[in-house]
C-alpha cells in the first residue's frame, strides 16, 4: 500500500509542475485526486496516519517529512521544482519561503515575499547550449580517445615487440660478452707478466743509478760542515731535533751519530735514516717562484685529473671518444709507473729517468691485451645499453595507462600553464613543478604517485605526492583534475590549501562515448 | 657509567627536553617576567609593613560629592591628594594623585560612559585618628584611618575590604632626574630613569612614575577575573611567582595555565563568597600586575578566617579605584556596567554561525566554499578574509587579482542573505601610493616616536605607521574611511574585523610598541592598554556611521580593555588545535563574561596547528554553544572546512551548527537582556548559585543566560562526562532525551562523538526555531517552538524578544516585541513586557514542549480577540513530554492555552 502510493506521490510530484494549467485549490507539492482525497495519508515511513488536510499544513507530523513536500517545516522534508523549460530537481525544503529563489520555475518562493523570475528557460537554453558544446566536445574527444588507444595498443605492440627483440639480443650479447671475457683474460696474463718483466729490469737499474750518485755525493762530504753546507741541512727543519726553528752543528753532529767527520760507509747508514725525510722536504717545498714551471704543473694536473674521470664523457659521447680512450688507457697506466706526485722540474729531471719503452714483445702483448679489453668493454657497454632500454621499456609498459592504455600518450611529455607568478609544469606519471616567471629556482610539487579518482571513475584524478617539503607543513602535493577535452591542455591551477595544489587538465583520453546528441539534448526538455 | 655520568646525562636529556618544549611554545624570553620590568620589581621588593603614609585629617574637605584629604608620605614629605566618592549604586571610587605633580599623570579618558554620579557622603564621627563615613542605609561605613593612612569599608562590624591595609600604598612621585630629594628612599635605582630588555631601550624621560596599592578581602578565597590569561577561572595565588599582567601583547602560540599578559586587559577584579560578591576595577591603561595572595589570618582571637590580599601595581598614570559592593553577583555587573557600558547589542546574524581561515584564496574560493555549505547543508552566516585579500596588506584594498569583483563576490553572498568580513587592521604600510598612508602622514595622525618623527615599526606590510587611535580627530578620520565611497568594493553586508591592534610591532619590544613613542602629550606607556579599545571603537562608529547611524556594526578585536564591551566582539587570539586549548577556552571566556566583554569565543578548531577530526567536531560542539562562534585556521595548515572529514564528522558537525541555529531566539534574548542590564551571557555556575560553594570553582561547565547548562564534552575519546548540576530543590531537562534530573548532584553523563550535553533549567521557558536554514536572515519569519520546562512545582517562566535582527529601531523607535511566557495552574500565557513598543512579526507558534508534564484531558487557545479554539497534543508518558501540535497564533500577541 505505501509503496504504492510513494511510487504514485513521486509521479505526481513529478508532475505537479507542468500543472499550472489545471490550477485548483490544493495542497502544494501533493496534488488532489479524488482517489486521495479525505482519505487519511500514512507517512512515507509508515511511522503514522493523518487526516488528508494536514499534508502541507505548514507543520511537521511524519517524522521522515513526508507530510510537507511543499511547506519548510520539516528537517529533512525534499521540495521538488518542475522547473519546466530546465530540469527538473529537488531542494531541501528548508530553502522553500526563504527568501532565496531556488527553483528557476520559482515555485519554492511562493510565500516569503521575494520576487523570483522564472529563468528556466534561459536556464535551458543555456544548458542546451552548453550540452550541445559539451557533447560536440564529447564526440571529438572520444574520436581523439579511439585514436589514442588505436594509437597506444600500437605503440604497446610496437614497445613489447622491441622488448621481446631485445631480450634476443641480449642474450646473444650475453654470450659475447663472457666470450670476449675469456679472451681478454688470456691476453691479460702474457701481459702482465712482461709489464712486470720490463718494470722489475728498468727499477734495478733505477737503484744502480742511485746508488751510483749517493756514492758520488757522499764521497763529497767529508765534514759535517761540508754535509750542511751541501745539503742546506740548516733549511731542513724537518730534521731539527729541538724544534727550536734552527738546525746547529752539533745537532747535526747529533743526526750523524756524533761524529764531526763521517766516513762514507758510516754516512751511508745515516743518510739512508735521514733521506726520506730530507727529499720528502724537498718535495713539500712551495714550487719555485716561476712562472713556467707552475704554469706546466697546472697543466699537468688538470690532464691527470681527466684521465682520471674518463666516465665524464662516456656516457654522452661514448661512439665518438673511443679513440681517444684508447690513448687515455696508455698514458693512464705509464703515469702508474711513475711518482704520481708533483715535482719541480729541476728535481725530475736530476732524479728520475723515465722509463724505458717497452721492447716489441712485451709492447705486441700490451696491444693484444688491450684490443681485448676493448672489445670485452664495448661489448658489456652494449649490453648495458639494452639493459638500460629494456627497463625503460617494462617501466613504460608496467605504467597504468588508463582501462585501453588511453594515457600512453601522455607519457614524457610535459604541459605547461603561465600564471601571473608562476609556471606550472606537468609532466604526467612523472612530476608538477612550479617556477617564478621573475627569477628563482622551480619547486617540486609532487611525484607521480597513483590514479586517485572515486571509486567508478578511478582515471578522473591522478595525485602527485612527496614534493619540496613545506615550512612547518606537509610536503607539496599536487591533485590533477582530468576532464573531458579535444586539446591537452593544463587549464588552472590553485593552492587550495598551503602546499597542496590543484590542476585542471584537459584531455580526450577521458572522454565518455557520448549519447546520441539528440538523447543529450531532448532527454532534458520535454518536460 | 658513574653516578655522575648517569646525572650528567639525565640532566642533559631534562635541558634537552624543557628546550624542546620551550621552541614548540611561546617563546618566553620574549616577554618580561616582574623581574625584567624595573617598577615591577621595584615595587614587589617592598614587602608589607607599616604604610608611610599619614591621612592629614586637617587637610579633610567635604563636599556635596566627595571628600578630599592629603596624605603624607613621612619618608621624603611628598603629599599626595586622596579623593573620595560615594557613587550611585553601591559603589565607592578612591583616587590618589600627587598634590601637586611637576607635570599632569595620565588620567583614562572615554572608557568611563559618563562622569559616575554621586552621592551625599556624611560624616558620622571623627577624632584625631579616624573619621567614619556613611555609606547609606543603615550600617554601611568608610573609616578612614589617619596613621598610618588606611581605609575600610565595614557593614556593621564586618570588614568588607581594606586598602592600604598591609602598607604597600606607593607612589613615585614625578621629578627631574638629577634633583634629588635628601631623603634616602629616593636614590636612583638601575630601571628608573632608562631600561632595556633584550636590545630594546627604553628611554624614560619622566623616570619612575609607578604606582602601587593593597586591597585586602576578609572572608574571601575565591577571587576571579582581571583578563586577559591563558588561565583557570579562579584566580591563582601568585606567591612565589609572578603576580598576573596586564599589557596587551601579541603572544605567538601561548601557553596554558600562565600568569603572562595575551592580547586583551580588563584591570577588573571579582571577589565572591556566599555571602557577598564584590569588584575591583582599577582603571588604569598603563602595564599592570596583579598579585594575589589567599590565606587565613587570625581575627582578634577567633579562629582563623580566609582571607585574600590583592596588589596592583601599574607603570604610570594614578590610583583610580571603583570598589563595587555588590552585594550579589548581578550586582556588581549592574555596578560595572554603570560605569563601563553593557554589550553592544550585535546583529543576530553575528551569533550565528562563521566561516573563517587564514585565507580564502579568491573570489572563486570563496564561491566555492559558499556552495560547499549548501551542497553539505550546514547554515552560516559569516565567511571572513584574512590578510591576504588585500593588495600587499594595504587595508581598505583588495587583491586586484585574487579578488577583481568584490561587490559582485559580497553581491553573490547577499543573494543567500549571507555576509563577509574583512580584516583591517591598525598598523599602515609606508607607501607613498597609498592612499591611507599619505592622508595619515600629511594630517600628521600617526603615533610619534620618542624624537617626534613617526614612528615605525615592521608587520605584516613590512615598515608600518601607527595610526594614533587616542587622537578623536584620528579616529573620526578613520571612521570616515568605512564610508562605501571610500573603501572601494565594500557593501552593507561587510564587516570588519580589527587584528594586531596591542598593537603587534614585530620588531618591538616584547612584540609591541616602544613605550617613549608619543600619543601628543603622553606617552605610549600612559595609553598602552587602551590603543586596541580606541581602534575597535573608531572601527564601529565607522560601520554606524556608513549606514546614516540605521545598522548595528560587528567588530571583532583581539585587544580590548575595560569598556571594549561596547564594541563587538572579542576573540581569545591565537590558539592552537589541542584539546587543552579548547578545555581553555571556557575559563578564557567566563572570565572575560565576568569583567563586561559577554561576546566571546575561541577559534574553533584551533588556530595554529592541525586538529583531528575527533578533536574538530568537539570543538564545533562546544563553540556551538559558546558566545562568538567562528572556526579559523592557520595559513600552513590542511583545509578543514566542516564536509573535509568525511560524512560522518560533516554530520557530526551538521548537527552541532544547527542546534547553535534553532537557540539563536535564545542567545538574542540573552544579548538583549546582557545589552540592558550588563549581565554575562555565559556565565559561571556561581553567579546564579552563589551560595553553593561547590561551583565557585567549576570553570568545564557553564551556563548560557540562566537556563541552559552546557557541559561540553572536551576530552580525547571520553566515554563520559560528570556534569555538576546546581541548586538544591532544582530540576534540570536534558535538551535531547528531555530526561529529568534533581538539582545539587553531580551526574554522569555517558557520551558518543554525537553527544552534547546541555541541560534546561526546570521553570525556564527557552524559545526555539527549529527550522534552520541556510543562514540567520533566512529564518526570520519562521515560527517559533516553546519548550515550558516545569520546577518542581509545575511552574516555568521565560520571555521572547523578537526585532528586525540588524537596525538600531528597536531603540530609537521603539520597534521591538518582548514578552513574557509564564506557565502556571495549568495556563501557560504570553503577556507583553513592553506595551508602548511597537513591532509585528509574522512569527508564529508552531509547537510547544512541556517537559514534566501530565496528561490533559483537552487542552484550548484563548486569544484576545476571545476566541477560543482547541488544540490538538500528544502525550508522552515516557518523557512526560507534553506536545502541543501548531498552536498557530502570532508570536507578537496576547494569548493563553489551557491545559484541563
Amino acid at each position: 500500500m505505501s509503496c504504492a502510493l510513494l511510487l504514485l506521490l513521486m509521479s505526481l510530484a513529478l508532475a505537479m509542475g507542468t500543472g499550472a494549467a489545471v490550477e485548483i485549490q490544493r495542497p502544494r507539492g501533493v496534488p488532489l485526486s479524488s482517489e486521495l482525497e479525505n482519505k487519511p495519508f500514512t507517512c512515507l515511513d509508515g511511522s503514522s496516519t493523518i487526516p488528508f488536510d494536514r499534508v502541507n499544513d505548514d507543520y511537521c507530523d511524519c517524522r521522515d517529512g513526508s507530510d510537507e513536500p511543499g511547506t519548510a517545516a520539516c528537517p529533512n522534508g525534499s521540495f521538488h521544482c518542475t522547473n519546466a523549460g530546465f530540469r527538473p530537481a529537488f531542494i531541501p525544503s528548508s530553502r522553500i519561503n526563504d527568501g532565496i529563489c531556488d527553483c528557476c520555475d520559482t515555485t519554492d518562493e511562493y510565500n516569503s515575499g521575494a520576487t523570483c523570475q522564472n529563468t528556466c528557460r534561459e536556464m535551458g537554453r543555456k544548458e542546451r547550449e552548453s550540452l550541445q558544446i559539451m557533447a560536440e566536445i564529447t564526440k571529438e574527444g572520444f574520436l581523439l580517445k579511439q585514436q589514442l588507444i588505436h594509437e597506444a595498443k600500437r605503440g604497446q605492440e610496437d614497445k613489447q615487440g622491441k622488448l621481446t627483440e631485445l631480450q634476443g639480443s641480449k642474450k646473444g650479447l650475453e654470450e659475447k660478452v663472457e666470450a670476449l671475457r675469456t679472451v681478454k683474460e688470456t691476453a691479460e696474463d702474457p701481459e702482465k707478466e712482461a709489464k712486470e718483466r720490463h718494470l722489475k729490469a728498468w727499477e734495478e737499474q733505477k737503484e744502480l743509478l742511485r746508488m751510483e750518485k749517493d756514492k758520488t755525493r757522499m764521497a763529497e762530504c767529508v765534514t759535517v760542515g761540508d754535509i750542511q753546507r751541501y745539503f742546506r741541512l740548516q733549511s731542513h727543519l724537518e730534521l731539527d731535533p729541538d724544534s727550536d726553528g734552527s738546525l746547529s752543528e752539533t745537532e747535526t753532529q747529533g743526526l750523524l751519530g756524533g761524529a764531526d767527520k763521517v766516513d762514507t760507509s758510516t754516512f751511508e747508514t745515516v743518510w739512508s735514516g735521514i733521506k726520506d725525510k730530507y727529499l720528502s722536504e724537498g718535495q713539500s717545498e712551495p714550487p719555485a717562484p716561476v712562472e713556467t714551471p707552475q704554469e706546466e704543473s697546472r697543466d699537468f694536473v688538470s690532464d691527470h685529473d681527466s684521465d682520471h674521470y674518463p666516465e665524464d664523457y662516456a656516457g654522452e659521447e661514448e661512439e665518438d671518444v673511443e679513440d681517444d680512450e684508447e690513448d687515455d688507457h696508455d698514458e693512464e697506466e705509464e703515469e702508474e709507473k711513475v711518482p704520481p706526485t708533483v715535482q719541480t722540474p729541476e728535481k725530475r729531471e736530476d732524479d728520475e729517468v723515465s722509463m724505458p719503452p717497452y721492447d716489441t714483445e712485451t709492447q705486441s702483448l700490451i696491444d693484444a691485451a688491450q684490443k681485448a679489453r676493448d672489445d670485452f668493454d664495448e661489448a658489456e657497454r652494449a649490453l648495458r645499453e639494452v639493459d638500460d632500454q629494456m627497463k625503460n621499456l617494462e617501466k613504460e609498459i608496467g605504467f597504468d595507462f588508463g582501462p585501453s592504455a588511453e594515457f600512453a600518450y601522455l607519457y614524457s611529455q610535459c604541459y605547461e600553464l603561465s600564471t601571473s607568478e608562476y609556471i606550472y609544469r606537468l609532466c604526467p606519471f612523472n612530476r608538477v613543478s612550479q617556477k617564478p616567471k621573475f627569477g628563482g629556482s622551480e619547486t617540486n610539487l609532487g611525484l607521480w604517485g597513483q590514479w586517485a579518482g572515486p571509486e567508478g571513475n578511478l582515471y578522473s584524478v591522478m595525485k602527485y605526492d612527496h614534493g619540496q617539503g613545506c615550512w612547518q607543513g606537509p610536503n607539496r602535493s599536487t591533485t590533477v583534475k582530468l576532464t573531458c577535452g579535444k586539446e591537452t591542455v593544463v587549464t588552472s591551477t590553485s593552492e587550495p590549501s598551503r602546499c597542496e595544489y590543484l590542476m585542471e587538465f584537459t584531455t580526450p583520453a577521458v572522454c565518455q562515448e557520448p549519447a546520441s546528441l539528440d538523447e543529450v539534448l531532448h532527454g532534458h526538455t520535454e518536460l | 657509567m658513574t653516578r655522575g655520568n648517569v646525572e650528567m646525562c639525565l640532566y642533559r636529556v631534562l635541558v634537552l627536553s624543557v628546550f624542546l618544549s620551550i621552541t614548540q611554545a611561546v617563546d618566553r624570553s620574549n616577554f618580561k617576567t616582574c623581574d625584567q620590568s624595573a617598577f615591577c620589581s621595584r615595587q614587589r621588593a617592598m614587602k608589607p609593613g607599616q604604610s608611610s603614609y599619614t591621612a592629614l585629617l586637617e587637610t579633610l574637605e567635604l563636599s556635596d560629592s566627595h571628600l578630599t584629604v592629603q596624605l603624607l608620605n613621612n619618608n621624603n614629605k611628598v603629599l599626595l591628594l586622596l579623593e573620595l566618592y560615594r557613587l550611585q549604586g553601591n559603589m565607592t571610587r578612591v583616587k590618589i594623585n600627587e598634590l601637586k605633580p611637576i607635570k599632569a599623570r595620565y588620567e583614562v579618558p572615554d572608557v568611563l560612559i559618563t562622569d559616575p554620579p554621586t552621592e551625599l557622603m556624611s560624616v558620622v564621627a571623627q577624632d584625631e585618628h579616624r573619621v567614619v563615613l556613611s555609606l547609606g542605609g543603615e550600617d554601611w561605613r568608610l573609616i578612614l584611618s589617619a596613621q598610618p593612612f588606611r581605609l575600610d569599608i565595614m557593614e556593621g562590624p564586618q570588614v568588607l575590604l581594606s586598602l592600604n591595609s598591609r602598607g604597600l600604598l606607593a607612589f613615585e612621585q614625578l621629578r627631574i632626574q638629577g634633583e634629588e630629594e635628601e631623603a634616602e628612599e629616593e636614590v636612583d635605582q638601575p630601571g628608573m630613569w632608562e631600561e632595556t630588555f633584550k636590545t630594546h631601550a627604553d628611554t624614560k624621560p619622566n623616570g619612575p612614575s609607578s604606582i602601587s596599592l593593597d586591597f585586602s578581602l576578609p572572608g574571601v578565597e575565591h577571587v576571579y577575573g582581571i583578563p586577559e590569561h591563558a588561565d583557570g577561572l579562579r584566580l591563582k595565588n601568585t606567591d612565589g611567582g609572578d603576580p598576573y599582567r596586564l599589557y596587551n601583547l601579541d603572544v605567538f602560540q601561548y601557553e596554558l595555565f600562565n600568569p603572562m599578559a595575551l592580547y586583551g586587559a580588563v584591570p577588573v577584579l571579582l571577589s565572591h563568597n556566599t555571602h557577598r560578591t564584590m569588584g575591583l576595577f582599577w582603571l588604569n591603561a598603563a602595564e599592570t600586575w596583579v598579585d594575589v595572595s589567599s590565606g587565613q589570618v587570625g581575627v582578634c582571637g577567633s579562629s582563623e578566617v580566609p582571607q585574600t590580599d590583592v596588589r596592583w601595581i601599574s607603570e604610570s598614570g594614578i590610583i583610580d579605584v571603583f570598589i563595587m559592593l555588590g552585594p550579589r553577583p548581578n550586582d556588581v555587573f549592574t555596578q560595572y556596567s554603570s560605569l563601563t557600558g553593557t554589550q553592544a547589542f550585535p546583529p543576530l546574524s553575528s551569533l550565528a554561525y562563521h566561516q573563517c581561515r587564514w585565507n580564502y584564496n579568491d573570489q572563486e574560493d570563496v564561491s566555492a566554499v559558499d556552495q560547499g555549505f549548501d551542497e553539505h547543508d550546514i547554515p552560516y552566516d559569516f565567511i571572513w578574509l584574512d590578510i591576504e585579500h588585500t593588495d600587499g596588506k594595504r587595508y581598505f584594498t583588495w587583491d586586484n587579482n585574487k579578488f577583481p569583483q568584490p561587490k559582485d563576490m559580497l553581491q553573490g553572498l547577499l543573494d543567500k542573505r549571507r555576509k563577509m568580513v574583512t580584516i583591517v587592521d591598525p598598523h599602515i604600510k609606508v607607501d607613498s601610493s597609498y592612499k591611507i598612508h599619505t592622508e595619515i602622514r600629511s594630517r600628521g595622525y600617526y603615533i610619534k616616536n620618542k624624537d617626534g618623527g613617526d614612528y615605525e615599526g615592521w608587520c605584516w606590510p613590512g615598515n608600518a605607521g601607527y595610526p594614533d587611535f587616542t587622537n578623536p580627530e584620528m579616529r573620526k578620520w578613520w571612521a570616515s574611511m568605512f564610508a562605501y565611497d571610500q573603501y572601494e568594493g565594500s557593501m552593507e553586508n561587510l564587516y570588519t574585523w580589527n587584528d594586531m591592534n596591542e598593537p603587534s610591532v614585530f620588531n618591538g619590544p616584547e612584540v609591541t610598541m616602544h613605550k617613549d613613542a608619543l600619543h601628543g602629550p603622553w606617552e605610549h606607556r600612559d595609553i598602552h592598554n587602551l590603543y586596541g579599545f580606541y581602534v575597535q571603537m573608531a572601527t564601529a562608529e565607522g560601520q554606524i556611521q556608513r549606514s546614516g547611524g540605521l545598522e548595528r556594526p560587528f567588530v571583532l578585536t583581539r585587544a580590548f580593555f575595560a569598556g571594549s564591551q561596547r564594541y563587538g566582539a572579542v576573540w581569545t587570539g591565537d590558539n592552537a588545535a589541542e584539546w587543552g586549548h579548547l578545555k581553555m577556552s571556557i575559563p578564557m571566556c567566563l572570565s572575560l563574561g565576568l569583567v563586561g566583554i559577554s561576546f566571546c569565543g575561541a577559534d574553533v578548531g584551533g588556530f595554529f596547528k592541525t586538529p583531528s577530526a575527533e578533536l574538530l567536531v568537539r570543538w564545533y560542539q562546544a563553540g556551538a554553544y559558546q558566545p562568538f562562534f567562528r572556526a579559523h585556521a592557520h595559513l600552513d595548515t590542511p583545509r578543514r572546512e566542516p564536509w573535509l572529514f568525511g560524512p560522518d564528522n560533516t554530520a557530526l558537525i551538521r548537527e552541532a551548527v544547527r542546534q547553535r541555529y534553532t537557540l539563536l531566539p535564545y542567545w538574542y534574548l540573552q544579548f538583549y537582556h546582557a545589552q540592558r542590564t550588563g549581565q554575562p551571557v555565559m556565565r559561571p555556575l556561581w553567579v546564579e548559585y552563589p551560595e553553593d560553594i561547590a561551583t565557585f570553582s567549576i570553570d568545564n561547565e557553564f551556563l548560557i543566560g540562566r537556563d541552559l547548562l552546557v557541559h561540553p564534552v572536551t576530552d580525547e575519546r571520553s566515554s563520559g562526562v560528570t556534569a555538576y548540576l546546581p541548586g538544591n530543590g532544582e530540576v534540570w531537562y536534558d535538551v535531547h532525551t528531555f530526561q529529568r534530573h534533581d538539582g545539587a548532584q553531580n551526574l554522569s553523563i555517558p557520551v558518543t562523538m554525537s553527544s552534547i550535553p546541555v541541560f534546561q533549567r526546570g521553570g525556564s521557558i527557552i524559545c526555539r526555531k527549529n527550522r534552520v536554514r541556510r543562514s540567520s536572515s533566512c529564518m526570520e519569519n519562521d515560527p517559533y517552538t516553546l519548550y515550558v520546562a516545569l520546577d518542581s512545582q509545575g511552574k516555568a517562566e521565560g520571555e521572547i524578544y523578537i526585532d528586525d535582527g540588524h537596525t538600531f529601531k528597536h531603540k530609537t523607535d521603539k520597534q521591538f516585541i518582548h514578552r513574557r511566557l509564564s506557565f502556571t495552574a495549568n495556563s501557560l500565557s504570553s503577556s507583553d513586557l513592553s506595551p508602548d513598543s511597537q513591532f509585528t512579526t509574522a512569527s508564529w507558534v508552531e509547537q510547544v514542549n512541556i517537559l514534566g508534564a501530565q496528561k490533559p484531558d483537552a487542552v484550548t487557545l484563548t486569544t484576545t480577540d476571545g476566541g477560543e479554539s482547541s488544540v490538538e497534543f500528544e502525550f508522552d508518558p515516557d518523557t512526560a513530554v507534553l506536545t502541543l501540535r501548531k498552536p498557530g497564533v502570532n508570536a507578537g500577541v496576547n494569548w493563553t492555552l489551557h491545559l484541563r
